[in-house]
């Protein structure tokens, strides 16, 4: 064979890959039941899904969701809190928790042979946990230090005050975690009345994905969630929006070599006809390595060693918001750039047919990677119960990327774009970056503390 | 268990690992250079790490951005440096695999004719960000270069971290970088795994092309240096935290050699978990400290077996070194359970197990597969490397807790709020960080 080094070889296009299928039942008690078969190495991974996250936390009260899936694995029936992770110890199994606005998660990830009895331990915490009040003591305080040393961390900084900015009373308008006076006046009850009315098997699903037959899950899953009852009101609609906020805030930092950065506005919810369309888009803006904003901020004037944007699609309208963290000194002219960058992709420079196809082949060609691991397959299969996607989503993904046009990407820009509404917050030394910020054009940058959020 | 492979050794001394997985149209494509911040000297550190950079800048006969084509390619891609090694990756839809090829034998090959003053400087400049961000403005982020600067001597090469010294970085010329290429960057010093929807015949031909142009560099003779302490270091480090966090650190065996796997199930029965000793004392327990952590770093010419533990508000220091210090002492002196041996077990098998679920990336097998091939000379040692935990032993762990975890070989590192030292462990004195 000989190699030509004049020009890069063409990639051929590989065989398709084809989403594997999703087997579903219901239990009577409601619980959705999902398998997926993904036989390539002897582990399963369960995930067990309840649609309701830090939203849901009522008000004046937030951070309840959260402390109550993290009180899940302290205790159940007459095990202790260690004696249950002493089981999980014993599988070998990786169990996590997690939680976003829309939804909670328990997931463990075993060997196969232990499949079941992982299963069995995620049951128990869900159904029947102890919420024992000297448990929820020790896990509150846990909770409140870790919000004080989330204090000493620039971007925990940022994207607590950042939402709160965006999002102001809107359900999403606070981090999972809370805040100190919320988590003050929580007790043990708030828990126990979250755990019974709202995480219910009515708005469960159990994702179950690997060397597995169906029917085997669903009778083991009868038996372990067989005593979960409760139906979940319906989620009430709140998709007013939020009160705008001035342009330009700074959290002080002093003496920081970085400032850390968020530009953003309330944006897309995951329904919206869009959605395709702001993907793809969003490649070029900053989704990816090679985007517009990442070359211009890191590889043309060296001022991050990143930047990166994103559309946060959720049940409602998500938050669009730029990430990144520059060096002090090129604080005002990394703003300066972002914000320029941001208005001229929704016409003035507006996406090309090439930065396009670039956009849209990292998404679609390389797309099978993501479902490799019997987890990366259960959070896909997550994504498809949590916003009710229909069944041949995946399937579709790739056709329906392929098919956005430039002028598609760039329409869908503008309509969820708004350089007017676009908020950004400056975590950063106040002393040094003042009278730059001052001549953005901004107005006068409003001081947060960073005690207050 | 195990990864079937074939390996071939090219005529200029690449070795070519191969592993035929068809589960998804994906292929990893996984290249090592056996270089790493060890390789570097005192006052030109940062050099392995500023690579990994240049790497992605360009080569002679695709002088733009590496990303751009690739991704363009549905790849994923990425590299990463460390003190003993560096690698860069590609896990590519199958249909690309040669344009991964090309790509990664260029810049193998003719990396330096493009390598221009003005992308080096735009990379220093990069790096000086990485720096601040994952270092100088993080909590915390300097106790990792003041533990290595005190348990290295400054004439040992985990002395610094891979990221480099500032200074160093700033005073660094383009043609110490050229030097530094050549001799590191080249087949006999690297070790490329492809794993993934392939036929290994045809693999093996499209690298042999690719890359048997290339000629060998000089050997690279392997870096020794016995690392030891001149009794125990108590240190003291300022930074912007609110809560103070107490280091401790031991130092152990190199990566594979005798004692390291127990010393691993140590850290991991100290504080892996909700069930380990340090955790159940420290947090649930006595509740005196917010968090524990701890790991044996085992690197290719030394390690070290690091505890960490942050203060609960209203709890000095002193408190969390005396329980970590007497865990210690128990389980000298007792040694582990039998029921913690057995809990070691099982978890080494499910993590060795759930290493295999990828071809790629960071980690998965074609990582794996590399890691063996390029430290113990051999990528079929995945069994190997299982049998240790499983042949660890009460009495085995015992005795390395006894040889190793002992106040001669140990650095405590107080990192306290800034101006307040009194709250650092009594007799410390101030670390050095540059």
């Amino acid at each position: 064979m000989i190699v030509n080094r004049s020009q890069l070889p063409e990639a051929r296009r590989g065989r398709p890959f084809v989403f594997p299928v999703i087997e579903k039942s219901r239990l009577p008690n409601g619980l959705h039941v999902w398998t997926v078969r993904h036989a390539a190495v002897p582990v399963v991974t369960s995930i067990l899904l309840v649609r309701r996250g830090s939203a849901s936390d009522p008000p004046g009260k937030e951070g309840l969701a959260a402390i109550t899936l993290d009180m899940l694995d302290e205790g159940s029936g007459g095990r202790s809190a260690i004696e249950m992770h002493e089981a999980l110890a014993r599988l070998g199994a990786q169990f996590d928790n997690d939680i976003g606005s829309d939804g909670s998660a328990l997931s463990v990830t075993t060997l196969s042979r232990f499949a079941g009895q992982g299963l069995a331990i995620v049951a128990a915490m869900a159904a029947r946990p102890s919420l024992a009040d000297a448990d929820f003591a020790r896990v509150r305080q846990l909770r409140l230090h870790r919000l004080t040393q989330l204090r000493d961390i620039p971007g925990a900084v940022a994207d607590r005050a950042f939402v709160r900015l965006l999002y102001g009373d809107h359900p999403y308008g606070h981090t999972p975690m809370g805040s100190e006076p919320s988590l003050a006046g929580m007790t043990v009850d708030d828990v126990r009345a979250f755990h019974a009315n709202e995480m219910t098997p009515s708005i469960a699903t159990l994702i179950t994905v690997g060397d597995c037959e169906h029917e085997e899950i669903r009778r083991l899953a009868g038996d372990a969630f067989g005593g979960w009852h409760g139906a979940a009101q319906d989620l009430a609609a709140c998709d007013e929006t939020p009160a705008a906020a001035a342009r330009l805030h700074v959290v002080p930092r002093p003496g920081a070599p970085q400032s850390e950065l968020r530009i953003g506005q309330v944006s897309a919810a995951r329904h919206t006809e869009d959605y395709h369309a702001l993907v793809a888009a969003n490649m070029v803006l900053g989704g990816q390595f090679v985007s517009r904003i990442n070359l211009n901020l890191r590889e043309d004037k060296g001022l991050t060693y990143g930047a990166r944007t994103a559309f946060d699609f959720r049940r409602m309208r998500g938050p669009f918001s730029l990430q990144v963290s520059v060096q002090t000194a090129g604080t005002a002219r990394a703003i300066a750039e972002s914000l320029d960058e941001i208005a001229a992709i929704r016409g003035p420079r507006p996406i090309t047919e090439a930065e396009l196809a670039l956009g849209v082949a990292a998404l679609t060609r390389g797309y099978a990677r993501s479902f490799e691991t019997p987890e990366q397959i259960a959070r896909a299969a997550m994504q498809i119960a949590l916003y009710d996607l229909p069944d041949d989503y995946f399937a579709q993904y790739v056709p329906r990327v392929e098919a956005v046009t430039a002028a598609e990407a760039t329409a869908a820009a503008a309509r969820h774009l708004d350089p007017s509404r676009l908020v950004t917050l400056v975590v950063g030394d106040l002393d040094a970056i003042g009278p730059d910020l001052e001549r953005l054009g901004l107005g006068q940058p409003i001081v947060l503390s960073a005690t207050t959020f | 268990m195990n990864i079937g492979f074939t390996k071939r050794t090219l005529a200029n001394g690449l070795d070519v690992l191969l592993h035929e997985d068809h589960t998804c149209p994906i292929v990893a494509v996984n290249l090592w250079y056996h270089v790493g911040s060890k390789n570097e000297r005192p006052g030109h550190t940062g050099f392995a790490h500023l690579f990994e950079h240049l790497m992605f800048e360009g080569s002679q006969h695709y002088d733009r951005g590496y990303f751009h084509p690739l991704q363009g390619a549905g790849a994923s891609l990425n590299g990463s440096t460390n003190a003993d090694r560096t690698n860069y990756w590609e896990v590519v839809p199958s249909g690309a695999l040669e344009l991964a090829l090309w790509m990664e034998s260029d810049r193998m090959g003719f990396l330096l004719p493009a390598l221009t003053e003005a992308k080096f400087n735009n990379q220093r400049d990069v790096v000086l960000n990485e720096r601040r961000q994952n270092y100088e403005n993080r909590p915390y982020g300097l106790a990792s270069m003041a533990m290595l600067a005190a348990l290295f001597a400054p004439d040992h090469p985990y002395h610094w971290t891979t990221i480099g010294e500032i200074a160093d970085l700033e005073a660094v010329r383009l043609d110490e970088v050229h030097a530094f290429f050549q001799r590191y960057y080249h087949p006999a010093n690297a070790s490329i795994a492809l794993a993934g929807d392939i036929d290994p015949d045809a693999a093996l031909a499209l690298v042999s092309a690719y890359f048997e142009e290339i000629p060998a560099g000089p050997r690279v003779e392997p870096v020794r240096v016995a690392a030891a302490l001149d009794g125990e270091q108590r240190l003291w480090l300022d930074d912007r935290v609110e809560l103070p966090r107490l280091y401790i650190s031991w130092l152990t065996p190199a990566m594979f050699a005798t004692e390291d796997a127990e010393l691993d199930l140590i850290a991991d029965l100290l504080a892996n978990g909700k069930t380990s000793r340090l955790y159940r004392r420290l947090v649930f327990d006595e509740r005196i400290a917010t968090d524990v952590s701890a790991s044996q770093n085992s690197r290719e010419i030394g390690g070290f077996l690091q505890l960490a533990a942050t203060a609960a508000p209203g709890h000095a220091l002193a408190e969390l070194e005396r329980v970590m210090l007497d865990e210690i002492a128990r389980l000298t002196a007792e040694g582990p359970t039998s029921q913690e041996i057995d809990r070691g077990r099982v978890q080494a098998e499910s993590q060795f197990m759930f290493r295999l679920q990828t071809v790629g990336g960071f980690g998965g097998k074609s990582d794996q597969l590399n890691a063996y091939n390029v430290f113990m000379g051999d990528p079929a040692y995945f069994d190997r490397d299982l049998a240790r935990y499983n042949g660890a032993t009460a009495a085995s762990v015992r005795q390395a807790a006894e040889t190793y975890l002992q106040p001669s070989r140990r650095v405590t590192l107080s990192v306290v709020p800034r101006g307040r030292i009194e709250l650092a462990i009594p007799d410390s004195i101030s670390a050095k960080v540059s």
